[in-house]
């Protein structure tokens, strides 16, 4: 039997399957990940939940299968299928894949070659489902851009619906002109990228000369999509609860999206502007709710920065008040340094255990700080940590970059003395000696639509060289070093993320080539092979003139034109190049929410506006709650 | 701050009650583990007044007994908790039914009056379809397991390969054919169905571990794997190689 047979048989409490027979349009929506990751996702649960209330479409689920059942699966010819129905994905009209990271890449390929039907999008005929990409890493989609048919830009939540519409009507016309006819009425919409329609010429030196549509009516360029009013959007309303165990047992809610902080490493932050709230009364209402669906006994409170929310304090004293003396438990990720944030985590963990905060500086030295925009000083997270020691929390976990634009050894090895300086203080406030700090340093990869966009990576022997004079350092020292924990991978992947989130049409071909040589499951260091991939590149690359360096550590240009310029995020070029400008000579710019437009464009280019509270709700109503309907007498 | 566990109100537990439910179709496949957190889910959707645990991570007061292989489908499986008000067993059953999802039903549940039921649960019957196995064939070789006094298995368990004897704790093994229908056979002919009563030893002697012994003593080899129920589980009645119904007691109150 296969390990975890539980992950393949659908089932899960609140999963829908609707009839077949009855809608016109049928979504498979993957995600490129095993079911433990991919089924807590809320991006698939809130695609799913919108489609399936349409009376016009169904939408079923599939996640990446473990090797041991794809090598079943090829054996008996068994095709990629849905849990849900377990109907093989070739039966679909629509396949919707969603990546948060671009390490799924090669799992997308391992599913549509299951799924019997051609990898690359030019092989598929009207026979075939359309594929559609969307997540994060959509926004440069030009390394799979022969693979997929459609790339969706921004949030889901509407643009599956124009979809929807488009190739529902296409479908019930008879298909009139095929497959091509379809994707050309997705991209005149000027809000869905169909890469085939669009060609990218290159310069002699490697760079791209120009993109350009292939066709008159379809647009030069490819915009986001914005939800606005996240009241109006309340999902999932029932998320699904999976039997299996997967990696975030909690009923999530986003309580706003988007985040204006302006850290300059940060992809998620900058193409998701500008910031939504959801109101305290919408977020209290999810919450219920969605316990008595799901039977969670956790609640996350999600965002980019959950307590920028500005009405955080009143939400969290009032659902503390709530579920005080129950088993539900609160939480809030946090990483934002200051004393107010572990109030926030003194108020939700009221009647919890308060075992370990996290909070992230980012940047080690207070001059790297200014260089990504992190406005936090060594001042700040000592008294921030000195106040959670103080509360009784006992550990301490700080996240780190290595590889910031213009980092050196020293910007790193200031991360061992500011922990050090941490368990001083810890040690102090508590007479204590059982407290601990854990530093959890991530490989920095610069991402399209940032400011470090035009950055150059670090190569990983210099990452690894200079994390491992960190672990060194924080060995070395005798009075402290042993509460300090460090967390830390090789430089090696990133690389490859690298390479996979700035490359262009040319790295189509690397990713093909590493799939067929075995690559699956890239971001599972125990399936990931550096080597692969670099072997692949070798291959694939030859005769382009450019190479894995050239994509990862080379610095771009102002007047270099970017494989994802033609598509819209809302920021500015000349705003990104400018705050770019900034970061070299350490200069911080505020958030747009408390500080006037700093003119980053994209409310402007997209028609939004940020939506912020307070609402003036300061207490919420109590849920009446109904006597248990169980107990004996009554009836 | 010190590492006392908080203070909480300790709500003492006055009722137990003891649910049989059952395991079928597509959710044979979830584990042991995974069924514990559907049915704690279950639980607080329902709003069963748990009792819970004192400490550091108080945890609600279920206790489970001899869950099956994952895999194998069971109509007998069996847990009982503890709760802080008088609940009715029947509306109990019908509110748990109605929570967990299609699959793992809820069959019954009965408040407790009897002490030591999990020393009533001493023996299992397990229904085992071997699709391309024919009935000739099952019946010669459970012929020749029966005929031996001691049949060594092994099987990869947590603590890693174990070898123990299979044939001990076989009360009743026999076979019959049946009809599966074209789906679940590879040849849309007929299967050979087992019905085998086993005794709860240590370690447990468990259908897969029959179709290793079956294999041992007469090269039985299904071609595609079995199915496997468990269709009963309670005291042994050794008269009658049956196993009886260990609500009785507790009903009979």
């Amino acid at each position: 039997m296969v390990s975890k047979p539980i992950q393949y048989v659908g089932g899960e409490l609140n999963a829908v399957t609707k009839d077949w027979q009855d809608v016109t349009v049928h979504w498979a929506l993957m995600y490129p990940d095993a079911y433990e990751v991919g089924a807590p996702n809320q991006g698939v649960q809130i695609l799913y939940e919108v489609l399936n209330e349409r009376s016009d479409a169904l939408a079923e689920r599939t996640y990446a299968v473990w090797p041991d059942l794809e090598a079943l699966m090829r054996q008996h010819r068994v095709p990629q299928f849905t849990v849900d129905a377990h109907r093989a994905l070739g039966d679909f009209d629509l396949i919707g894949m969603s990546f948060s990271t671009e390490l799924g890449y090669t799992n997308m390929l391992t599913a549509l070659d299951l799924a019997q039907f051609p990898v690359l999008s030019a092989d598929r005929n009207d026979e075939h489902p359309i594929v559609v990409a969307g997540g994060h890493a959509a926004f440069n989609p030009e390394p799979i851009a022969d693979f997929i048919d459609v790339a969706v830009l921004g949030d889901g939540e509407q643009a599956v619906g124009l979809i929807t519409d488009i190739v529902g009507a296409w479908i019930t016309a008879g298909k009139p002109g095929g497959r091509s006819q379809v994707l050309k009425d997705l991209a005149r919409t000027g809000m869905l990228y169909v890469p085939s329609l669009y060609s990218v010429e290159y310069l002699p030196d490697g760079r791209i000369h120009r993109v350009t549509p292939v066709d008159a009516d379809v647009p030069w360029r490819v915009s986001k999509h914005t939800v606005m009013d996240l009241d109006q959007w309340p999902y999932p309303k029932a998320p699904l609860v999976p039997l299996a165990e997967t990696v975030h047992e909690r009923m999530s809610v986003e309580i706003f999206r988007g985040c204006t902080r302006g850290c300059r490493f940060c992809q998620a932050g900058m193409i998701t502007r500008p910031v939504r709230e959801r109101s305290i009364t919408g977020i209290a209402d999810m919450i219920d709710n969605g316990l008595q669906r799901t039977g969670y006994e956790e609640v996350g409170l999600l965002s980019l920065s959950s307590a920028d929310h500005s009405e955080i304090a009143d939400l969290a004293r009032n659902l503390a008040d709530r579920y005080q003396g129950t088993e539900t438990s609160l939480s809030l990720p946090s990483t934002r340094v200051d004393a107010f944030n572990v109030d926030l985590a003194n108020e939700l963990s009221r009647n919890g255990r308060r075992s370990g905060l996290t909070f992230a500086p980012e940047g080690g030295s207070e001059r790297m700080r200014k260089v990504i925009n992190k406005q936090v000083t060594e001042d700040d997270l000592i008294r921030t940590v000195t106040t959670a020691y103080a509360a009784g929390w006992r550990q301490v976990k700080l996240y780190f970059m290595c590889g910031l634009p213009t980092e050196t050894d020293d910007d790193v090895l200031q991360i061992a003395q500011l922990a050090r300086e941490v368990i001083r203080h810890g040690r102090q406030v508590t007479g204590r000696r059982d407290i601990r700090c854990t530093v959890s340093i991530g490989g920095f990869i610069p991402k399209p639509h940032t400011p470090f966009q035009w950055a150059a990576q670090l190569d990983h022997a210099t990452t690894d060289s200079r994390l491992h004079k960190l672990r060194d350092a924080i060995r070395a020292d005798r009075e402290y070093g042993k509460a300090i924990g460090l967390r830390y991978h090789d430089g090696k992947p990133g690389i490859v993320e690298g390479l996979l989130s700035r490359g262009d049409r040319r790295v189509g071909p690397v990713i093909l080539e590493a799939w067929r040589q075995g690559a699956r499951f890239d971001g599972w260091s125990e399936h990931f092979s550096y080597d692969r991939w670099m072997t692949a590149a070798a291959s694939a690359l030859d005769g382009t003139g450019v190479d894995v360096d050239w994509f990862t550590i080379r610095e771009r240009q102002q007047a270099e034109v970017l494989p994802w310029s033609h598509l819209d995020s809302g920021l500015d070029a000349d705003w990104l190049w400018e705050d770019w400008q900034d970061a070299l000579s350490e200069q911080g710019v505020d958030d747009c929410r408390w500080s006037p437009c700093f003119d980053c464009g994209v409310c402007d280019q997209m028609g939004t506006e940020i939506q912020v509270g307070p609402t003036g709700v300061v207490d919420l109503p109590m849920p009446s709650i109904a006597p248990s309907p169980v107990l004996a007498g009554g009836t | 701050m010190s590492r006392q566990a908080p203070v909480r109100d300790v709500v003492p537990a006055v009722q137990k009650l003891r649910i049989h439910y059952a395991k079928r179709g597509r959710l044979r496949f979830s584990s042991h583990r995974d069924f514990q957190r559907a049915l704690e889910r279950a639980l607080r959707r329902c709003q069963i007044p748990m009792a819970y645990s004192q400490g550091f991570s108080p945890h609600p007061k279920i206790s489970f007994a001899n869950a099956v292989p994952t895999g194998v489908a069971s109509e007998a499986e069996y847990v009982e908790i503890q709760v802080t008000a008088l609940c009715d067993p029947v509306k109990v059953a019908q509110a748990l039914n109605d929570s967990l999802p299609e699959g793992l039903d809820v069959v019954e549940v009965v408040e407790a009056h009897t002490a030591d039921f999990i020393d009533r649960l001493q023996a299992s019957l397990w229904r085992v379809e071997l699709p391309d196995v024919s009935a000739d064939q099952a019946a010669s070789a459970i012929s020749a397991l029966l005929a031996a006094d001691e049949v060594q298995v092994t099987r990869k368990t947590k603590n890693g390969l174990r070898t123990f004897d299979a044939r001990g704790a076989i009360v009743s093994l026999e076979s019959d054919s049946g009809d599966l229908g074209a789906e679940w056979t590879m040849s849309g002919s007929g299967c050979a169905i087992l019905k085998a009563v086993t005794r709860h030893v240590t370690p447990s002697v468990r259908p897969d571990d029959l179709l290793s012994a079956l294999r041992i003593v007469a090269d039985l080899e299904p071609p595609t794997p079995p199915r496997v129920t468990r269709l009963a589980q309670g005291p042994l009645n050794l008269e009658s190689a049956s196993v009886d119904d260990p609500f009785v007691d507790d009903r009979a109150v």
